[in-house]
Protein backbone atom coordinates (compact mmCIF):
# COMPACT_ATOMS: atom_id res chain seq x y z
CA UNK A 1 0.00 0.00 0.00
CA UNK A 2 1.53 2.91 -1.19
CA UNK A 3 1.37 6.36 1.82
CA UNK A 4 -1.08 8.71 0.99
CA UNK A 5 0.18 12.34 1.06
CA UNK A 6 -3.50 13.74 1.44
CA UNK A 7 -4.06 10.78 4.33
CA UNK A 8 -7.38 11.38 5.81
CA UNK A 9 -6.92 11.75 9.44
CA UNK A 10 -6.77 8.14 11.10
CA UNK A 11 -9.20 7.15 14.58
CA UNK A 12 -6.03 7.75 16.25
CA UNK A 13 -8.02 6.68 19.70
CA UNK A 14 -9.41 3.62 17.51
CA UNK A 15 -5.84 2.99 17.00
CA UNK A 16 -4.83 2.20 20.34
CA UNK A 17 -6.88 -0.95 20.48
CA UNK A 18 -4.84 -2.31 17.58
CA UNK A 19 -1.58 -2.64 20.49
CA UNK A 20 -2.63 -5.21 23.19
CA UNK A 21 0.04 -4.70 25.52
CA UNK A 22 -1.28 -0.72 25.81
CA UNK A 23 -5.03 -1.87 27.65
CA UNK A 24 -3.18 -2.52 31.37
CA UNK A 25 -2.78 -0.54 33.91
CA UNK A 26 0.90 -0.17 35.84
CA UNK A 27 0.96 0.63 39.00
CA UNK A 28 -2.76 1.10 39.51
CA UNK A 29 -2.63 3.46 36.59
CA UNK A 30 -3.49 2.79 32.97
CA UNK A 31 -0.60 2.62 30.78
CA UNK A 32 0.76 6.07 29.32
CA UNK A 33 3.73 4.71 27.24
CA UNK A 34 6.01 7.37 26.33
CA UNK A 35 9.53 5.57 25.70
CA UNK A 36 8.68 5.03 22.25
CA UNK A 37 12.13 6.65 20.93
CA UNK A 38 13.68 3.26 23.20
CA UNK A 39 11.48 1.00 21.24
CA UNK A 40 7.74 1.20 20.14
CA UNK A 41 5.32 -1.43 20.80
CA UNK A 42 3.31 -3.89 18.49
CA UNK A 43 0.14 -3.90 16.81
CA UNK A 44 -1.70 -7.29 16.34
CA UNK A 45 -1.01 -7.44 12.93
CA UNK A 46 2.75 -7.92 13.34
CA UNK A 47 2.08 -10.16 16.55
CA UNK A 48 0.04 -12.59 14.59
CA UNK A 49 2.49 -12.42 11.64
CA UNK A 50 5.20 -13.95 14.05
CA UNK A 51 3.43 -16.58 15.43
CA UNK A 52 1.72 -17.85 11.58
CA UNK A 53 4.95 -17.76 10.71
CA UNK A 54 6.12 -20.13 13.42
CA UNK A 55 2.88 -22.32 13.09
CA UNK A 56 2.81 -22.32 9.45
CA UNK A 57 6.26 -21.70 7.37
CA UNK A 58 8.99 -21.51 9.72
CA UNK A 59 12.32 -23.66 7.93
CA UNK A 60 15.51 -22.46 7.41
CA UNK A 61 16.34 -19.61 4.26
CA UNK A 62 17.71 -20.29 0.73
CA UNK A 63 19.00 -23.61 1.24
CA UNK A 64 16.17 -26.17 0.77
CA UNK A 65 14.26 -27.30 -1.64
CA UNK A 66 11.55 -28.91 0.71
CA UNK A 67 7.92 -26.56 0.88
CA UNK A 68 8.52 -24.90 3.84
CA UNK A 69 11.95 -23.79 3.10
CA UNK A 70 10.52 -22.40 -0.09
CA UNK A 71 7.99 -20.30 2.04
CA UNK A 72 10.48 -19.38 4.41
CA UNK A 73 12.79 -18.13 1.65
CA UNK A 74 9.70 -16.41 -0.04
CA UNK A 75 8.53 -14.46 2.95
CA UNK A 76 12.21 -13.71 3.78
CA UNK A 77 12.76 -12.23 0.19
CA UNK A 78 9.35 -10.32 0.18
CA UNK A 79 10.14 -8.57 3.29
CA UNK A 80 13.28 -7.18 1.58
CA UNK A 81 11.45 -6.19 -1.26
CA UNK A 82 8.76 -4.67 0.89
CA UNK A 83 11.45 -2.79 2.43
CA UNK A 84 12.90 -1.65 -0.46
CA UNK A 85 8.98 -0.16 -1.51
CA UNK A 86 9.01 1.55 1.76
CA UNK A 87 12.04 3.65 1.21
CA UNK A 88 11.68 3.61 -2.24
CA UNK A 89 15.32 1.82 -2.90
CA UNK A 90 16.07 1.56 -6.63
CA UNK A 91 16.67 -2.37 -5.72
CA UNK A 92 15.59 -5.30 -3.52
CA UNK A 93 19.18 -6.20 -3.97
CA UNK A 94 20.21 -2.44 -1.68
CA UNK A 95 18.45 -3.87 1.32
CA UNK A 96 20.54 -5.85 3.66
CA UNK A 97 18.53 -7.36 6.34
CA UNK A 98 21.05 -6.76 10.07
CA UNK A 99 20.04 -6.40 13.99
CA UNK A 100 19.47 -3.34 13.85
CA UNK A 101 20.84 0.28 13.40
CA UNK A 102 23.78 -0.28 14.82
CA UNK A 103 25.17 -3.34 13.25
CA UNK A 104 24.49 -1.25 9.94
CA UNK A 105 26.36 1.35 11.40
CA UNK A 106 28.89 -1.37 12.59
CA UNK A 107 28.84 -3.17 9.38
CA UNK A 108 29.67 0.10 6.89
CA UNK A 109 32.00 1.07 9.50
CA UNK A 110 33.90 -2.18 9.62
CA UNK A 111 34.31 -2.91 5.55
CA UNK A 112 35.49 0.41 5.51
CA UNK A 113 38.97 -0.21 7.08
CA UNK A 114 40.47 -0.85 3.67
CA UNK A 115 38.96 2.23 2.28
CA UNK A 116 40.60 4.73 4.54
CA UNK A 117 43.90 5.85 5.27
CA UNK A 118 45.74 8.39 7.52
CA UNK A 119 44.84 12.12 6.00
CA UNK A 120 41.56 10.97 5.64
CA UNK A 121 38.63 12.53 7.72
CA UNK A 122 35.41 11.16 9.28
CA UNK A 123 32.67 13.54 9.48
CA UNK A 124 30.09 13.21 12.46
CA UNK A 125 27.95 15.41 14.35
CA UNK A 126 28.10 16.63 18.09
CA UNK A 127 24.33 14.98 18.01
CA UNK A 128 25.24 11.51 17.27
CA UNK A 129 24.22 8.36 19.55
CA UNK A 130 26.37 6.53 21.01
CA UNK A 131 26.06 3.89 17.96
CA UNK A 132 26.63 6.41 15.68
CA UNK A 133 29.69 7.57 16.79
CA UNK A 134 31.58 4.89 18.44
CA UNK A 135 31.87 2.65 15.44
CA UNK A 136 33.37 5.52 13.34
CA UNK A 137 35.85 6.21 16.65
CA UNK A 138 37.26 2.56 16.14
CA UNK A 139 37.61 2.99 12.57
CA UNK A 140 39.69 6.01 12.51
CA UNK A 141 41.72 4.75 15.19
CA UNK A 142 41.79 1.19 13.03
CA UNK A 143 43.41 3.97 9.74
CA UNK A 144 44.47 6.65 11.12
CA UNK A 145 41.92 8.74 9.42
CA UNK A 146 40.77 12.04 11.73
CA UNK A 147 37.10 12.06 13.35
CA UNK A 148 35.69 15.62 13.10
CA UNK A 149 32.10 17.37 14.38
CA UNK A 150 29.63 19.39 13.32
CA UNK A 151 28.79 21.37 16.19
CA UNK A 152 25.66 21.76 17.78
CA UNK A 153 24.09 25.31 18.68
CA UNK A 154 23.43 24.85 22.11
CA UNK A 155 19.85 23.88 23.91
CA UNK A 156 18.14 24.63 21.04
CA UNK A 157 19.72 21.66 19.35
CA UNK A 158 20.29 22.85 15.43
CA UNK A 159 23.70 21.82 13.55
CA UNK A 160 26.05 24.51 13.39
CA UNK A 161 26.44 24.71 8.99
CA UNK A 162 28.25 27.95 9.20
CA UNK A 163 31.49 25.85 8.66
CA UNK A 164 30.48 22.59 6.93
CA UNK A 165 32.27 23.18 3.93
CA UNK A 166 35.10 23.87 5.83
CA UNK A 167 34.97 20.71 7.26
CA UNK A 168 34.04 18.34 4.22
CA UNK A 169 37.07 20.12 2.81
CA UNK A 170 39.28 18.91 5.25
CA UNK A 171 39.70 15.19 3.11
CA UNK A 172 36.31 13.79 4.35
CA UNK A 173 35.58 10.37 3.10
CA UNK A 174 32.51 9.17 5.00
CA UNK A 175 30.10 12.11 6.88
CA UNK A 176 27.20 10.30 9.14
CA UNK A 177 24.26 12.05 10.67
CA UNK A 178 21.01 11.49 12.22
CA UNK A 179 17.98 11.83 10.27
CA UNK A 180 16.48 13.02 13.83
CA UNK A 181 18.00 13.28 16.83
CA UNK A 182 17.46 10.83 19.43
CA UNK A 183 17.61 13.47 22.35
CA UNK A 184 16.75 16.76 20.51
CA UNK A 185 14.47 16.06 18.64
CA UNK A 186 15.93 17.91 15.33
CA UNK A 187 14.79 17.18 12.39
CA UNK A 188 18.23 17.34 10.36
CA UNK A 189 18.07 19.02 6.80
CA UNK A 190 19.08 15.23 5.25
CA UNK A 191 18.78 16.08 1.56
CA UNK A 192 21.14 19.14 1.60
CA UNK A 193 23.74 16.79 4.09
CA UNK A 194 23.77 14.18 1.10
CA UNK A 195 24.48 16.48 -1.32
CA UNK A 196 27.10 18.35 0.29
CA UNK A 197 28.97 14.78 0.78
CA UNK A 198 28.49 13.80 -2.28
CA UNK A 199 29.91 17.40 -3.67
CA UNK A 200 32.94 16.82 -1.95
CA UNK A 201 33.52 13.13 -2.99
CA UNK A 202 32.05 11.78 0.43
CA UNK A 203 29.95 8.91 1.45
CA UNK A 204 27.06 9.95 3.14
CA UNK A 205 25.79 7.39 6.14
CA UNK A 206 22.34 8.56 7.75
CA UNK A 207 21.00 7.35 11.13
CA UNK A 208 17.24 6.64 10.18
CA UNK A 209 16.78 5.14 13.50
CA UNK A 210 14.24 7.67 14.76
CA UNK A 211 12.97 8.63 11.74
CA UNK A 212 12.16 5.39 9.33
CA UNK A 213 8.78 5.09 11.74
CA UNK A 214 7.85 8.31 11.81
CA UNK A 215 7.79 10.26 8.77
CA UNK A 216 8.41 9.47 4.78
CA UNK A 217 11.72 8.25 3.97
CA UNK A 218 13.15 8.00 0.49
CA UNK A 219 16.57 7.49 -0.06
CA UNK A 220 16.95 8.22 -3.75
CA UNK A 221 15.41 11.74 -2.98
CA UNK A 222 17.97 12.28 -0.05
CA UNK A 223 20.06 10.91 -2.16
CA UNK A 224 22.19 8.78 0.46
CA UNK A 225 24.50 6.40 0.02
CA UNK A 226 24.13 4.31 3.21
CA UNK A 227 20.76 4.66 5.42
CA UNK A 228 20.41 2.54 8.74
CA UNK A 229 17.28 1.75 10.94
CA UNK A 230 15.99 -0.50 12.85
CA UNK A 231 12.31 -2.89 13.20
CA UNK A 232 11.92 -2.58 16.87
CA UNK A 233 11.44 1.34 16.75
CA UNK A 234 8.78 1.38 14.09
CA UNK A 235 5.94 -1.47 15.55
CA UNK A 236 8.23 -4.21 14.08
CA UNK A 237 9.99 -6.83 15.98
CA UNK A 238 13.23 -6.25 18.00
CA UNK A 239 16.53 -8.00 16.46
CA UNK A 240 15.37 -6.69 12.96
CA UNK A 241 17.22 -4.02 11.12
CA UNK A 242 17.93 -2.59 7.55
CA UNK A 243 20.58 -1.41 5.95
CA UNK A 244 20.23 0.56 2.98
CA UNK A 245 23.19 0.67 0.71
CA UNK A 246 23.83 1.98 -2.81
CA UNK A 247 24.09 -0.81 -4.89
CA UNK A 248 27.63 0.26 -6.32
CA UNK A 249 28.93 0.58 -2.96
CA UNK A 250 28.01 -2.86 -1.64
CA UNK A 251 29.47 -4.50 -4.47
CA UNK A 252 32.99 -2.85 -4.19
CA UNK A 253 32.80 -3.68 -0.40
CA UNK A 254 34.38 -6.59 1.20
CA UNK A 255 32.14 -8.47 3.18
CA UNK A 256 31.39 -8.00 7.36
CA UNK A 257 30.38 -11.57 8.64
CA UNK A 258 31.72 -14.49 7.42
CA UNK A 259 30.22 -18.30 7.27
CA UNK A 260 27.02 -19.90 5.68
CA UNK A 261 24.73 -18.04 3.18
CA UNK A 262 27.39 -15.34 2.41
CA UNK A 263 29.33 -17.85 -0.14
CA UNK A 264 29.50 -18.43 -3.62
CA UNK A 265 31.96 -21.02 -3.53
CA UNK A 266 34.04 -22.38 -0.64
CA UNK A 267 37.47 -23.98 -0.72
CA UNK A 268 39.42 -25.66 2.58
CA UNK A 269 42.15 -22.28 1.30
CA UNK A 270 39.86 -19.75 -0.34
CA UNK A 271 36.24 -18.78 -0.60
CA UNK A 272 34.50 -16.64 -3.18
CA UNK A 273 31.34 -14.26 -2.40
CA UNK A 274 27.18 -14.61 -3.02
CA UNK A 275 26.34 -11.56 -4.79
CA UNK A 276 25.25 -8.57 -2.79
CA UNK A 277 22.79 -8.17 -0.25
CA UNK A 278 23.49 -11.84 0.75
CA UNK A 279 27.05 -11.02 0.89
CA UNK A 280 26.50 -9.25 3.93
CA UNK A 281 23.90 -11.42 5.29
CA UNK A 282 25.94 -14.66 6.95
CA UNK A 283 24.57 -17.28 9.05
CA UNK A 284 20.66 -17.96 9.60
CA UNK A 285 18.91 -14.29 9.48
CA UNK A 286 16.35 -13.32 11.36
CA UNK A 287 13.61 -14.33 9.46
CA UNK A 288 10.49 -14.72 11.76
CA UNK A 289 11.96 -10.70 12.18
CA UNK A 290 11.29 -9.88 8.51
CA UNK A 291 8.23 -10.79 8.17
CA UNK A 292 7.47 -9.27 11.38
CA UNK A 293 8.93 -6.29 10.16
CA UNK A 294 6.89 -6.78 6.51
CA UNK A 295 3.99 -6.33 8.87
CA UNK A 296 4.78 -3.35 10.64
CA UNK A 297 5.29 -1.71 7.30
CA UNK A 298 1.65 -2.56 6.00
CA UNK A 299 0.20 -1.27 8.96
CA UNK A 300 2.62 2.18 9.14
CA UNK A 301 1.35 2.62 5.25
CA UNK A 302 -2.05 2.10 6.23
CA UNK A 303 -2.44 4.88 8.10
CA UNK A 304 0.14 6.57 6.47
CA UNK A 305 3.64 8.07 7.19
CA UNK A 306 2.48 11.82 6.71
CA UNK A 307 -0.05 11.73 9.30
CA UNK A 308 1.94 9.44 11.42
CA UNK A 309 4.80 12.54 11.42
CA UNK A 310 2.21 15.29 12.19
CA UNK A 311 0.39 13.34 15.15
CA UNK A 312 3.95 12.72 16.67
CA UNK A 313 5.18 15.99 16.14
CA UNK A 314 2.18 17.90 17.74
CA UNK A 315 1.96 15.99 20.30
CA UNK A 316 5.65 16.87 20.81
CA UNK A 317 5.08 20.36 19.81
CA UNK A 318 2.08 20.95 22.88
CA UNK A 319 4.53 18.78 24.99
CA UNK A 320 7.39 21.19 24.64
CA UNK A 321 5.04 24.32 25.06
CA UNK A 322 3.53 23.81 28.01
CA UNK A 323 6.41 22.05 29.93
CA UNK A 324 8.03 25.23 29.16
CA UNK A 325 5.75 26.46 32.36
CA UNK A 326 6.66 24.52 34.59
CA UNK A 327 8.95 25.86 37.17
CA UNK A 328 12.77 25.35 36.81
CA UNK A 329 12.57 23.18 33.83
CA UNK A 330 15.22 23.48 30.80
CA UNK A 331 13.75 22.15 27.53
CA UNK A 332 16.05 21.12 24.48
CA UNK A 333 16.10 20.54 20.94
CA UNK A 334 14.14 23.27 18.75
CA UNK A 335 11.08 25.23 19.92
CA UNK A 336 9.74 24.88 16.43
CA UNK A 337 9.26 21.88 14.40
CA UNK A 338 10.74 18.82 15.87
CA UNK A 339 10.02 14.66 15.88
CA UNK A 340 8.07 13.09 18.10
CA UNK A 341 9.96 13.44 21.28
CA UNK A 342 10.96 15.93 23.91
CA UNK A 343 13.93 15.99 26.38
CA UNK A 344 14.29 18.27 29.73
CA UNK A 345 15.92 18.75 32.96
CA UNK A 346 14.40 19.40 35.91
CA UNK A 347 16.20 21.78 38.31
CA UNK A 348 17.16 20.03 42.04
CA UNK A 349 14.88 16.74 40.35
CA UNK A 350 17.21 14.37 38.87
CA UNK A 351 16.08 12.76 35.80
CA UNK A 352 16.23 9.18 37.51
CA UNK A 353 14.07 10.61 40.06
CA UNK A 354 11.37 12.09 37.90
CA UNK A 355 11.59 8.69 35.74
CA UNK A 356 10.70 7.08 38.97
CA UNK A 357 8.14 9.63 40.11
CA UNK A 358 5.98 9.34 36.83
CA UNK A 359 6.24 5.55 36.65
CA UNK A 360 4.63 5.54 39.83
CA UNK A 361 1.77 7.13 37.81
CA UNK A 362 1.82 4.39 35.09
CA UNK A 363 3.62 7.00 33.40
CA UNK A 364 6.67 5.45 31.26
CA UNK A 365 9.65 7.90 30.45
CA UNK A 366 13.57 7.72 30.15
CA UNK A 367 16.01 9.02 31.78
CA UNK A 368 19.58 9.28 31.59
CA UNK A 369 22.41 10.23 29.01
CA UNK A 370 20.28 8.69 26.03
CA UNK A 371 23.58 7.22 24.53
CA UNK A 372 24.26 10.78 23.83
CA UNK A 373 26.85 11.39 26.74
CA UNK A 374 29.14 13.84 24.80
CA UNK A 375 26.10 15.99 24.14
CA UNK A 376 25.30 16.42 27.40
CA UNK A 377 28.71 17.21 28.89
CA UNK A 378 28.90 19.87 26.04
CA UNK A 379 25.30 21.19 27.36
CA UNK A 380 26.25 21.05 31.07
CA UNK A 381 24.05 18.42 31.94
CA UNK A 382 24.63 15.01 32.95
CA UNK A 383 21.60 13.29 32.74
CA UNK A 384 17.84 14.39 31.33
CA UNK A 385 14.50 13.46 31.20
CA UNK A 386 12.38 12.13 27.34
CA UNK A 387 9.12 11.81 26.57
CA UNK A 388 8.76 10.20 23.27
CA UNK A 389 5.77 9.49 21.07
CA UNK A 390 3.94 7.58 18.77
CA UNK A 391 1.02 6.54 17.03
CA UNK A 392 -0.76 5.62 19.88
CA UNK A 393 -0.11 8.19 21.92
CA UNK A 394 -3.08 10.91 22.85
CA UNK A 395 -3.44 14.70 23.87
CA UNK A 396 -5.00 13.28 26.79
CA UNK A 397 -1.79 11.15 27.92
CA UNK A 398 0.28 14.25 26.87
CA UNK A 399 -1.86 16.29 30.21
CA UNK A 400 -0.86 13.72 32.27
CA UNK A 401 2.18 14.11 31.30
CA UNK A 402 2.47 17.88 32.21
CA UNK A 403 0.10 17.02 35.39
CA UNK A 404 3.26 14.76 36.66
CA UNK A 405 6.12 16.97 35.92
CA UNK A 406 4.72 19.49 37.92
CA UNK A 407 4.06 17.40 40.73
CA UNK A 408 7.72 15.88 40.58
CA UNK A 409 8.87 19.91 40.18
CA UNK A 410 7.05 20.41 43.21
CA UNK A 411 8.21 16.92 45.23
CA UNK A 412 11.63 17.39 44.97
CA UNK A 413 12.46 21.03 44.36
CA UNK B 1 2.56 1.88 46.70
CA UNK B 2 3.27 5.72 47.93
CA UNK B 3 6.45 7.16 46.42
CA UNK B 4 7.19 9.08 50.12
CA UNK B 5 8.23 5.55 51.74
CA UNK B 6 11.18 5.50 48.68
CA UNK B 7 11.70 9.37 49.42
CA UNK B 8 11.38 9.72 52.71
CA UNK B 9 12.23 13.20 54.03
CA UNK B 10 15.77 12.35 55.59
CA UNK B 11 16.35 11.32 51.45
CA UNK B 12 14.99 14.91 49.91
CA UNK B 13 16.64 16.90 52.84
CA UNK B 14 19.69 14.94 52.42
CA UNK B 15 19.64 15.35 48.43
CA UNK B 16 18.79 18.73 48.70
CA UNK B 17 21.26 20.08 51.63
CA UNK B 18 23.87 17.28 51.02
CA UNK B 19 26.15 16.87 54.17
CA UNK B 20 30.17 16.83 53.90
CA UNK B 21 30.16 17.82 49.98
CA UNK B 22 33.37 18.88 49.40
CA UNK B 23 36.84 17.90 49.12
CA UNK B 24 39.12 17.33 51.72
CA UNK B 25 42.46 18.45 51.61
CA UNK B 26 43.74 16.64 54.37
CA UNK B 27 42.26 13.36 52.85
CA UNK B 28 44.62 10.53 52.73
CA UNK B 29 42.41 8.15 51.09
CA UNK B 30 40.52 8.90 47.59
CA UNK B 31 38.31 6.65 45.33
CA UNK B 32 35.54 6.81 43.30
CA UNK B 33 32.49 5.44 41.97
CA UNK B 34 30.73 5.37 38.43
CA UNK B 35 27.38 3.60 37.25
CA UNK B 36 28.60 4.56 33.85
CA UNK B 37 24.86 3.11 31.89
CA UNK B 38 23.30 5.30 34.93
CA UNK B 39 25.63 8.00 35.19
CA UNK B 40 26.15 8.80 38.31
CA UNK B 41 29.28 9.53 39.62
CA UNK B 42 31.17 10.05 43.28
CA UNK B 43 34.26 10.70 44.88
CA UNK B 44 34.86 9.89 48.38
CA UNK B 45 37.31 11.53 50.27
CA UNK B 46 38.68 10.25 53.47
CA UNK B 47 41.14 11.03 56.28
CA UNK B 48 42.19 8.11 57.81
CA UNK B 49 44.04 8.24 61.33
CA UNK B 50 45.53 4.91 61.92
CA UNK B 51 42.40 2.80 61.49
CA UNK B 52 40.03 5.33 62.15
CA UNK B 53 37.89 7.48 59.65
CA UNK B 54 38.80 11.15 61.30
CA UNK B 55 37.18 12.56 58.30
CA UNK B 56 35.10 12.28 55.50
CA UNK B 57 33.51 13.84 52.66
CA UNK B 58 32.23 13.37 48.87
CA UNK B 59 31.28 15.33 45.51
CA UNK B 60 29.43 14.04 42.94
CA UNK B 61 26.08 13.91 40.85
CA UNK B 62 23.18 11.45 40.65
CA UNK B 63 19.82 10.76 41.37
CA UNK B 64 18.64 11.95 44.78
CA UNK B 65 19.10 8.43 46.00
CA UNK B 66 22.57 8.00 45.43
CA UNK B 67 23.17 11.79 46.75
CA UNK B 68 21.07 11.42 49.94
CA UNK B 69 22.61 8.01 50.39
CA UNK B 70 26.30 9.68 50.31
CA UNK B 71 25.45 12.32 52.53
CA UNK B 72 24.08 9.91 55.47
CA UNK B 73 26.83 7.81 54.58
CA UNK B 74 29.72 10.61 55.69
CA UNK B 75 27.60 11.29 58.69
CA UNK B 76 27.39 8.13 59.40
CA UNK B 77 31.42 7.11 58.80
CA UNK B 78 32.86 10.06 60.49
CA UNK B 79 35.23 8.99 63.97
CA UNK B 80 34.39 5.00 62.73
CA UNK B 81 37.48 2.44 62.74
CA UNK B 82 37.46 0.57 59.76
CA UNK B 83 35.71 -2.70 61.40
CA UNK B 84 32.75 -0.39 62.02
CA UNK B 85 32.23 1.00 58.91
CA UNK B 86 32.39 -2.39 57.14
CA UNK B 87 29.22 -3.22 59.83
CA UNK B 88 27.65 -0.51 59.06
CA UNK B 89 27.98 -0.96 55.20
CA UNK B 90 26.42 -4.37 55.88
CA UNK B 91 23.61 -3.27 58.01
CA UNK B 92 22.91 -0.48 55.14
CA UNK B 93 23.05 -3.39 52.40
CA UNK B 94 20.25 -5.16 54.60
CA UNK B 95 18.15 -2.16 55.13
CA UNK B 96 18.32 -1.43 50.98
CA UNK B 97 17.77 -5.26 49.74
CA UNK B 98 15.77 -6.65 52.65
CA UNK B 99 13.87 -3.29 53.71
CA UNK B 100 14.59 -4.02 57.44
CA UNK B 101 14.61 -1.42 59.34
CA UNK B 102 16.98 -0.19 62.04
CA UNK B 103 15.21 1.14 64.94
CA UNK B 104 18.68 2.42 66.22
CA UNK B 105 19.73 3.90 63.44
CA UNK B 106 16.95 6.19 61.61
CA UNK B 107 19.15 7.99 58.92
CA UNK B 108 19.91 4.58 57.76
CA UNK B 109 16.93 3.24 57.81
CA UNK B 110 15.48 5.88 55.72
CA UNK B 111 16.58 4.17 52.59
CA UNK B 112 14.46 0.75 53.55
CA UNK B 113 11.94 1.80 50.60
CA UNK B 114 14.65 1.00 47.92
CA UNK B 115 14.12 -2.50 48.29
CA UNK B 116 11.22 -2.22 46.84
CA UNK B 117 12.53 -0.47 43.98
CA UNK B 118 15.48 -3.26 42.41
CA UNK B 119 16.79 -1.07 40.00
CA UNK B 120 17.34 1.70 42.96
CA UNK B 121 19.90 -0.47 45.03
CA UNK B 122 22.59 0.57 43.32
CA UNK B 123 22.03 3.78 43.45
CA UNK B 124 21.74 3.54 47.19
CA UNK B 125 25.18 1.51 47.43
CA UNK B 126 27.69 3.27 45.07
CA UNK B 127 28.68 5.82 47.54
CA UNK B 128 29.73 2.86 50.02
CA UNK B 129 31.54 0.83 47.98
CA UNK B 130 33.44 3.82 47.18
CA UNK B 131 33.92 5.26 50.91
CA UNK B 132 34.77 1.01 51.65
CA UNK B 133 37.61 0.95 48.72
CA UNK B 134 39.18 4.36 50.11
CA UNK B 135 39.50 2.78 53.72
CA UNK B 136 41.47 0.14 52.19
CA UNK B 137 43.83 2.12 49.68
CA UNK B 138 42.10 0.39 46.91
CA UNK B 139 42.13 2.91 44.16
CA UNK B 140 39.79 0.82 41.74
CA UNK B 141 36.51 2.62 40.43
CA UNK B 142 33.89 0.99 42.42
CA UNK B 143 30.63 0.07 40.21
CA UNK B 144 27.57 -1.00 41.24
CA UNK B 145 26.15 -1.89 37.91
Amino acid sequence: MKPSIDASAPDWAALRDDFPILGQSVHGHPLVYFDNGATTQKPRVVIESLVHYYEHDNANVHRGVHELSFRATTAYEAARTRVAEFIHAASSDEIVFTRGTTEGLNLIAYTFTSRLKPGDAILVTEMEHHSNLVPWQLLAKRTGARLLFVPVTGDDGLLDLSGIEGLLAQNVKLFAFPQVSNTLGTINPAQELCARARAHGAVSVVDAAQSAGHMPVDVQALGCDFLAFSGHKMAGPTGIGVLYGRLKLLEEMDPFQSGGDMIASVQYDHSTWNKVPHKFEAGTPHIAGAVGLHAALDYLDAIGRPAIAAHDSQLARDAYARLAEVPGIRLFGPSGERGGLVCFGLAGAHAHDVVTFADQEGIALRGGHHCTQPLWHKLGIAATTRASFYLYNTPAEVDRLIGVIHRAAKFFG
Amino acid sequence: MDLTELYQSVILENNRRPRNYRKLPEANRIASGNNPVCGDEITVFVQLDGDRIADISFQGAGCAISQASASVMTQRLKGRTLAEAETLFGRFKEIVTEGKPDDEDLDLSAFAGVHQFPARIKCATLGWHAAINAVHGDSVTASTE
